[in-house]
């Protein structure tokens, strides 16, 4: 009944087959079309409503100035859990998940993305947004 | 007869994969007594759900383990929508089975791999983990991540899986349903698996009982019990499975049944795939939830898990409570330990597949003469430390 | 000029120098092989020298407790008994630099110094793991030893002397021997894969039950030298296996190196091969596998040996 070696031909299969493993750096990992990577802000669609930092569970997006009228969120993705909750909160589709997934940085502000500054007066998507 | 020497085992030890302490009397090789250190790893998560809303929550406590993150997130959804009056829709219960199963085969796999480490088959550890890849792959193409699946949300699940992608899962199920086979032969014919798994850390139905042991652990002692199916939850109740049982009650006997069971979530996952109802994925959730509490229980890989919410009537839970199945397993395995050998240390503690950091707790300390408890500051918390060691 | 030609022979060639080198080949061989056949990369060839030049380049730590002279001195000692036991080993010839009548016990005795060492060392590092380790590996010494004797012994029964240049010429003249011994050479490479504290003999090591065992409380240099001497006790052993068991080296020095290599290369990967399809065994498991099963056999294959002697009259 029990014998020694059983795994043997396992062993040869493995010998003579590529390794399972990559050598990452050089040979990159494919992931998924809707993997759940870096969430990115598209500032023309943000209405400034701060639906996604009240659904961020890490504190990872701060609704910072910009010279407009409503503040932008800013992301933190050395504090991002990745869990694509501010997407899904945004009524206005302005955050999207992108699959980008290499982002280690030597500095923690490396980390940061802040919206860019906007102006009041050239704000055409305000009273779009008040429509919605 | 040689002496006796305490060998501390924890709270950092390459057996121990997260921080807990065993103190082994040892007599020679044989272990005469064991005394289990709790709370190394407590994180507070339970009270820190009380300042978020029930959005972040879900991904608090999805973050109390790794392994089993889809478990506790369905657990706690699933209370929650049981005060808010919510039924989900067939289709989200299918999709959380189906993630559910997947999350077992994973589970079960990366048991088997340090199962293996641990009793220095190294091979086994890296051909399992090897095959489990394959399932982390699939739960990344439906959730979008390998370990956080992040897939339930009140009230329903947030992402659908598609044609495409259910060929793709059900494509691999048949690679998987062979390569658990194989690992069940394996296991128990190898000779020198059975020298270190067979006879050891018995317990019986009794003892199994008494310890209130759940999940594989008990059921691997002759208890017949799974929440599946005594309790079904999600579209459970629709799955045709059968509940593995081993009387063995020994380290092979868990083995045995964690490995049959790769088998019947195979089943399961491929019933569920192939009778996909139709519809919405989610119902609307409020975001304030009415005052109410509920209790949910779920099969986790490693047990029942059981979670207990109290709402109030604001947007965040007024108390959480969670019942990490490793927390109903872990006394079972210091009493089995007893007159086992030093060399099995490492197997039977795996043998109940701990999760500490999932179990941690804080105790509160009452004092019996007055009834009252004092709360410690950091600096005195650290005095007594110091205090402690001296000693 | 003897002096130099000695000096020369201690510690470039066949002595310390080209036995590092040689070692750490077979290490990453091994290393290799074994990732390989779990179906991983494994290590680029150069690994093996740069995990050395690591360990060696990190922080000495003695701990309070242990023993300041032991600490010091095992670490070189073990290396220096297993270096001195490949200057025995016959490499690309017949015979080794040094030949006298009885260098095969003194290659086996060498072997067991190393040992010894590690019993030391962790009796002596004040740490409850090293302790067990210690037992471990002194039960483990007890139980592989007489196998491991009883092996050795049968090509020089067989071969009438207890030199390693008469065994290889004895082998080399009646090719029939090297198939008389199978069954002892497959005693040898169990026994000396307790010796070397591999799987499924690792108990006195082992890593999720006692951390290191005895070289738990060991780090930087010291962890190095052990390290290293564990390779090169690998090296002396399949060295000496290839000399004793498979008839050595034939031909001109190039060929015959290439012929040594080869089965070298070929025992490590039954090695290899048998720490890849184990589990652990724990320590009275292992001592009555050797008491049970390999010295019966050992003593089979003797006493085959000795009435194939009667027999051919050779």
């Amino acid at each position: 009944m029990s014998r020694i070696g059983k795994v043997i031909p396992e062993l040869f299969k493995s010998l003579t087959s590529a390794p399972a493993t990559v050598d990452f750096p050089k040979s990159a990992v494919p992931v998924p079309p809707d993997y759940r990577g870096k969430p990115v802000l598209i500032q023309e669609k943000c209405t400034g409503c701060g639906l996604c930092q009240r659904d961020c569970p890490a504190a990872a997006i701060e609704m910072v100035d910009v010279g407009a009228k409503r503040p932008k969120p800013a992301f933190d993705y050395g504090r991002c859990a990745f869990c694509a909750q501010c997407a899904e909160s945004c009524r206005s589709d302005a955050i999207v998940i992108t699959g980008e997934h290499h982002l280690a940085a030597f500095s923690r502000e490396a980390l940061r993305a802040a919206p860019r500054p906007e102006k009041k007066e050239e704000e055409p998507q305000e009273p779009a947004a008040e429509q919605e | 007869m040689m002496a006796k020497y305490t060998l501390p085992v924890g709270p950092q030890h390459p057996a121990l994969k997260e921080p807990e302490s065993f103190w082994f009397k040892v007599e020679g090789e044989v272990i005469v007594d064991v005394d289990i250190r709790l709370g190394y790893n407590h994180r507070g998560i339970e009270k820190a759900c009380e300042s978020r809303n029930y959005i972040q929550c879900l991904y608090l406590i999805e973050r109390i383990c790794g392994i089993c993150s889809h478990s506790h997130t369905t657990a706690f959804a699933q209370c929650v929508e049981e005060i808010a009056g919510l039924e989900i829709p067939a289709r989200a219960k299918y999709i959380r089975v189906i993630v559910g199963e997947l999350e077992r085969l994973h589970s079960h796999l990366l048991w088997l791999g340090v199962a293996g480490h641990e009793i220095g088959f190294d091979t086994l550890f890296m051909y399992s983990w090897r095959d489990r890849e394959a399932v982390l792959d699939l739960l990344e193409l439906i959730t979008g991540n390998r370990v956080n699946y992040a897939i339930n949300t009140i009230g329903g699940v947030r992402r659908d899986i598609d044609g495409p992608k259910r060929e793709q899962i059900l494509s691999q199920l048949d690679l998987l349903a062979d390569r658990a086979k194989f690992y069940a032969d394996l296991v128990t014919t190898d000779s020198t698996c059975l020298a270190r798994l067979e006879n050891v850390a018995k317990f019986s139905a009794e003892q199994a009982r008494a310890f209130g042991t759940v999940g594989p652990t008990a059921r691997a002692s002759g208890i017949d019990l799974d929440v599946r199916r005594d309790d079904p939850y999600a579209a459970y109740g629709e799955m045709p499975f059968k509940v593995i049982i081993s009387d063995r009650g020994d380290l092979l006997g868990r083995a045995i049944v964690r490995l049959e069971e790769i088998g019947e979530s195979i089943k399961i996952l491929k019933y569920a795939l192939q009778n996909l109802p139709d519809g919405p994925l989610t119902v609307k959730a409020p975001r304030k939830v009415p005052a109410g509490e509920a209790v949910s229980r779920y099969e986790a890989p490693r047990g029942e898990d059981i979670h207990y919410v109290r709402a109030d009537g604001s947007d965040h839970p007024e108390r959480v409570k969670v019942r990490a199945p490793t927390m109903a397993n872990i006394y079972a395995i210091g009493e089995s330990m007893k007159g086992s050998y030093v060399a099995d240390i490492p197997i039977i503690i795996a043998s109940i597949d701990p999760c500490f950091s999932c179990t941690d707790r804080m105790i509160k300390i009452v004092r019996q003469e007055s009834g009252e408890a004092r709360t410690m500051t950091w600096e005195e918390l650290r005095q007594y430390g110091i205090r402690w060691y001296q000693q | 000029m003897s002096i130099i030609l000695d000096l020369v022979r201690i510690l470039i060639f066949p002595g310390l120098l080209f036995t590092v080198v040689f070692s750490l080949f077979l290490e990453w061989l091994d290393r290799k092989l074994y990732a390989r056949m779990q179906n991983r990369v494994g290590p680029p060839f150069r690994q093996p020298l740069w995990d050395l030049v690591k360990l060696i380049s990190k922080e000495d730590i003695i701990p309070e407790n242990a023993n300041q002279f032991m600490y010091t001195v095992l670490p070189v000692l073990t290396v220096t008994s297993a270096v001195a036991a490949m200057i025995y080993v016959p490499i690309w010839n017949r015979e080794s630099v040094y030949p006298f009548w009885g260098d095969l016990l003194v290659i086996v005795f060498l072997l067991t110094i190393p040992t010894m060492v590690l019993f030391l060392a962790g009796w002596f590092s004040a740490n409850p793991f090293g302790v067990v380790g210690s037992f471990r590996t002194a039960i483990q010494f007890l139980s592989y030893e007489v196998p491991l004797l009883l092996a050795v012994l049968t090509p020089a029964v067989l071969a009438g002397s207890w030199s390693i240049r008469d065994i290889v010429l004895f082998q080399q003249e009646h090719p029939w021997a090297v198939a008389a011994q199978l069954a002892a050479l497959a005693v040898a490479l169990l026994a000396l894969q307790g010796k070397l504290e591999r799987v499924p003999f690792d108990a006195p090591e082992a890593e999720t039950e006692i951390v290191a065992g005895p070289i738990t409380e060991y780090t930087g240099p010291r962890l190095a030298l052990f390290r290293l001497s564990t390779d090169i006790q690998l090296a002396v052993g399949v060295a000496l296996l290839s000399n004793i068991f498979l008839a050595g080296a034939i031909g001109p020095w190039y060929l015959a190196l290439l012929l040594f290599l080869a089965k070298c290369v070929v025992l490590v990967a039954i090695i290899a091969a048998i720490r890849a399809m184990m589990a652990r065994l724990r320590i009275h498991q292992i001592t009555s596998f050797y008491w049970k099963y390999l010295v019966p056999i050992a003593m089979a294959q003797m006493v085959i040996i000795v009435l194939i002697k009667g027999g051919v009259g050779v």
